[in-house]
């Protein structure tokens, strides 16, 4: 393996154009396999969900889940594609252990869907259109484990072991146009895609599209070309990219060892690459020569599937509101700046800020709440938003306390903190500490006047008209009723007193 | 209609991680030859207006329901395998030493 020094990346992207092509693989969340009747649950034991004609047996018949090919089509009209009248499965003819039948049943030429486009939305807010290419059916691969290598590769192994569970699980493969114009901006280009790809595939409930658990799987291509010319660079493909950090971290990658490659006068040889999480690099792989030959033809043992135009026009009609629309819908009605926006996004606040606007609280409270307090939290402990020990309702009904006038901000607080550390609801806490906010002037008038006569300066200063100073005793007051005060009577009280 | 060529049978060959000699190059050209012959005959009929047919029933969007079926148990799954370790097909080496 040689190691190459990579170019900065500012110096990559001066001198060079990058192209991107992203092919995404998602897994379907069908009970059933695409063309047979075995589960797709996870986590079965070996070779417990394989039958016949995922197994590739003599005599068997493939038979298309319906569910997979109504999945196909709402995500090519959610990608903005148009819908094949009329398309055929292809096999896909390669030989290798992890597809038993030697072929994978796939599309070729003629996909489902094509010639669509997904707008994502860059951190700073810029719209950038990644066009669809395709999204095509087939299926997944078994699941090889390799033995006697070291640390489980392939190479060095003395043989492999198959396990065909997951062999036939509906995939959906989306390709893209090649990917021009984003500059330096590539890396973040193909990050957003993938995500928003996941935040669509999710809202059409076709797929809970994990990257973790492999259910959502990108292919990163990438080549670069000297700034002005038209003709792309050679590209290579980076297989198997599994979280949205590492789509970013792998095409920034390629941009500084494609320049280093071309730099020194060499060319990029046409070849996949793994991707390795620990330090972002990217090591060769197979090389994609000219002999490899699918030998792709038509499927002869499935008929074609033509959508009618009327169920096409059905699903496109019941498609739900896609993301992108509903984040600006929410944006919206929250009234809130894109920048604000963009870290509720960030956050995973959207769910948790709805469900608490569901359960009764004003949306400016859901957020505040959502996006200071519990958003601290989570960043403190390292768990996500919706993970935490605290309800979306709990969150309404201590901003409704507050509304009321029972508990301050600072009071509020407290419960919330109470509630994370598993002292029960809000109401519980509010009761057990005896939390509530004291506006009662006979409760407070003592206090106040306690304040003022351990503080004779700025009481002196008060009376000589600095009302600002006044904060100093609100404060005093406020430490000695642990935070109960009604801290605007507090002040009233004082001003009273001294004026 | 242009014959099978050598080569072609080589780079076949190659694909399906079949050894062939030289002599068996030239012999199953010539055999591949008289089989695409004898199937090129069939385009001395179809005309330009008769397009290609992948399969012979006149049928669309023949489907089944997202319904689970059994699957085979796995001692069944593995009873035709040559070898199983560990609940799975073993195979032999996939890759050599590079």
């Amino acid at each position: 393996m040689s190691v190459i020094d990579l170019v900065p990346y500012d110096e990559a992207l001066a001198a060079y154009d990058p192209v991107m092509g992203l092919e995404v693989h998602v897994e379907l969340g069908t009970a059933t396999k695409m063309f047979c009747g075995c589960s797709t649950e996870l986590g079965a034991e070996p070779n417990s969900q394989v039958c016949p004609t995922c197994l590739g047996l003599p005599g068997s018949l493939p038979v298309v889940n319906a569910v997979g090919v109504e999945s196909a089509v709402k995500i090519g009209l959610a990608l903005n594609c148009e819908i094949a009248e009329w398309c055929r499965f292809a096999r896909k003819n390669y030989f290798y252990p992890d597809m038993p039948k030697n072929f994978q049943t796939s599309q070729y030429d003629e996909p489902i869907a094509f010639n669509g486009y997904l707008d994502v939305t860059l951190e700073d807010g810029e719209v950038f259109r990644v066009q669809i290419e395709r999204a095509h059916m087939e299926e997944d691969t078994g699941k090889s484990s390799h033995i006697g290598g070291a640390t489980g590769r392939i190479h060095g192994a003395s043989h492999s072991l198959l396990d065909y569970n997951r062999a036939g699980i509906p995939l959906i493969e989306i390709v893209t146009k090649p990917i021009e114009g984003a500059g330096e901006r590539a890396p973040e280009v193909a990050k957003a895609y993938v995500a928003e790809l996941r935040e669509v595939i999710r809202a059409l409930g076709v797929s809970e599209a994990r990257m973790d658990k492999g259910q959502m799987r990108c292919d990163v291509n990438l080549s670069l070309r000297p700034h002005g010319r038209e003709e792309f660079g050679t590209r290579s493909e980076t297989k198997n990219v599994n979280s949205l950090r590492s789509v970013e971290r792998a095409a920034r990658f390629e941009i500084q060892r494609h320049a280093a490659v071309l730099n020194e006068g060499g060319s990029i040889v046409q070849e996949t690459r793994h991707f390795h999480e620990e330090d972002g690099s990217t090591t060769a792989g197979r090389i994609k020569d000219n002999a490899e030959d699918y030998r792709y033809f038509p499927e002869p043992d499935l008929v074609p599937v033509a959508p009618s135009r009327e169920w096409v026009a059905e699903l496109r009609a019941a498609l739900p509101e896609m993301p992108r629309v509903r984040r600006e819908r929410l944006q919206g009605e929250w009234g809130i700046s894109d920048l604000e926006m963009q870290s509720v996004l960030n956050a995973g606040a959207i769910e948790p800020i709805l469900e608490t606007i569901a359960a009764g609280a004003p949306a400016d409270q859901a957020r505040k709440w959502w996006m200071g307090e519990l958003a601290r939290h989570a960043n403190e402990t390292g768990a996500e938003l919706g993970a935490l020990p605290i309800t979306p309702a709990q969150v309404a009904r201590v901003s409704e306390l507050v509304a009321a006038g029972s508990l301050n901000d600072k009071l509020a607080r407290q419960v919330i903190e109470a509630v994370l550390a598993g002292e029960g609801g809000p109401d519980e806490v509010v009761a057990k500490r005896g939390l509530a906010v004291v506006s009662d002037d006979s409760a407070l008038g003592a206090a106040v006047d306690e304040a003022i006569a351990a503080n004779p300066d700025v009481a002196a200063k008060i009376r000589d008209g600095k009302v600002a100073a006044a904060g100093a005793l609100v404060g005093a007051v406020m430490k000695a009723t642990r935070g109960q005060a009604d801290a605007a009577r507090v002040k009233e009280l004082i001003l009273e007193r001294l004026a | 209609m242009p014959g099978i060529t050598r080569e072609e049978v080589a780079h076949l060959a190659r694909l399906s991680r079949l050894e062939l000699k030289a002599e068996e190059l030239d012999h199953f050209a010539e055999q591949l030859n008289d089989i695409v012959d004898a199937v090129a005959r069939v385009s001395e009929i179809a005309a330009e207006d008769v397009p290609p047919t992948s399969h012979p029933l006149p049928l669309t969007n023949v489907m089944r329901p997202d319904v689970v079926r059994p699957s085979l148990t796995p001692a069944e799954a593995l009873a035709g395998a040559p070898a199983a370790e560990e609940q799975r097909f073993r195979v032999p080496q996939i890759l050599g030493e590079d």
